[in-house]
């Protein structure tokens, strides 16, 4: 069982009432750090569950180290670390509890970790779960994770709600695991700029799509938000114009070829390097084909 | 060894990074044959992604700079003296064009940019 990739989504369909996933595919490569990202709603909480098999799909699969996640769940599961945003812990029990009722389901579990990361990040391993602030339940379930030698670490909003000290913690927490290059992390995030910098592979999620899954280097080097007159727009060649916006005094377009784009454009237009939330803001806004 | 990412900078970051280890070996601050931190260590240390740092490594290698030796390690590259100073001469060659370039197009003439060439050349020797 030698697999190149963490996770291969293929084909993914999932129907509910006023919201759908639809032929959703992406890929991580083993050893790298892939983010989804895409405004609230879009549906990244429900491919990560999907993922992890909390959410049956209708149609597609998804293979974690090579394997179906639904015939080989239990290994699968035993090698994956999951941060949830609503952690799935139990509100009254004391994090020791936690510790001595789950550690055991993982055959690589180590006290010793968990120890060392408790004290690193000051847990009150004797209080219940539900005593805990946020950023110290999301400190919790991110020890858990770390504490059973993963080789996939999951999670779905890790950032939200945690002070910037800590999250610059947690990239380091990531990079650090990633010295092992058969380690990988898949993440969800609606808020770019925190784990853009680390992340190799970024994927949009748009109204249940993938809107695209890219290297964030060919991404961030090649793609170019351009800011001109409402003229500029119809000097844009279709085929590399991925979103615009109207403004009070100008229009902001996205467009995948830089390169391709500086012919012609005339000299009032002003050529930026696009931030990941640009690139979200400008694909997902309401109006990001108002043109 | 320093390498220093400058977020603000329109130069991606792998470039950041190639320009700097190119000048260290030139300037031979890095000598033939000193390790470089891997890739996952960099990008570590850097806060960067891992292709990120690779792709710069990639890069040096192309160019000759460095020499990834399965299962050691990467390491500078034996730098030829030759090589070295073409290397150098190249440099000096953008600069001059980059200078030329600039001068014609304030329209200076050619036998004003060489005496103002040749008063840099004496006053520096």
């Amino acid at each position: 069982m030698t697999s190149d990739y963490a996770i291969e989504v293929t084909g993914l369909r999932k129907r509910f009432k006023g919201f759908a996933l639809n032929d959703v595919t992406f890929n991580l490569p083993r050893g790298f750090i892939g983010g989804l990202i895409g405004p609230n709603g879009a549906g990244k909480t429900t491919i990560i569950k999907t993922i992890m098999n909390l959410v049956r799909a209708d149609a597609g699969a998804v293979r974690i180290f090579g394997l179906d996640h639904r015939a080989h769940e239990v290994e699968v599961k035993s090698r994956i670390g999951f941060v949830y945003d609503v952690p799935g812990f139990w509100g009254d029990m004391s994090l020791n509890a936690h510790r001595r009722a789950l550690g055991p389901f993982y055959p690589r579990w180590n006290d010793e970790v968990f120890d060392r990361l408790a004290s690193e990040f000051a847990l009150p391993l004797t209080k219940p779960f539900k005593a805990l602030s946020h950023g110290m339940q999301t400190k919790f379930a991110l020890a858990m994770a770390l504490s059973h030698d993963a080789d996939l670490l999951i999670m779905d909003e890790p950032t939200a709600g945690l002070d910037p000290l800590f999250r610059r913690e947690l990239l380091q927490r990531l990079s650090a695991l990633l010295q092992d290059a058969g380690k990988s992390v898949l993440f969800s995030t609606h808020i770019t700029s925190d784990l853009s910098r680390i992340a190799d592979f970024i994927t949009l999620i748009r109204h249940g799509e993938v809107a695209f899954s890219l290297p964030k280097d060919e991404l961030l080097d090649q793609w170019a938000v351009a800011r001109g007159d409402a003229a500029m727009l119809s000097r844009i060649d279709p085929a590399i114009l991925r979103g615009s916006r109207r403004r009070a005094f100008g229009v902001e377009a996205l467009v995948s070829d830089v390169a391709a784009l500086r012919h012609g454009l005339g000299p009032e237009v002003v050529i930026d390097k696009p931030s990941l939330d640009d690139v979200m803001v400008l694909m997902t806004g309401e109006d990001a084909h108002a043109a | 060894m320093r390498i220093l990412i400058a977020n603000s900078s329109p130069d991606p970051i792998y470039e950041q990074i190639v320009r700097q280890f190119k000048t260290q070996i030139i300037a031979g601050d890095l000598a033939e044959g000193e390790p470089l931190p891997s890739i996952r260590k960099l990008a570590l240390d850097l806060q960067i992604s891992v292709i990120t740092t690779k792709r710069a490594y990639d890069e040096l290698e192309a160019e000759g700079f460095i020499d990834t030796v399965a299962g050691k390690g990467t390491f500078v590259a034996a730098q030829n003296a030759e090589f070295l100073r073409e290397k150098r001469m190249k440099v000096v060659e953008e600069k001059l064009a980059a200078a030329v370039e600039e001068a014609r197009l304030m329209g200076m003439r050619y036998d004003q940019l060489a005496e103002m060439l040749r008063l840099l050349c004496e006053e520096t020797s």
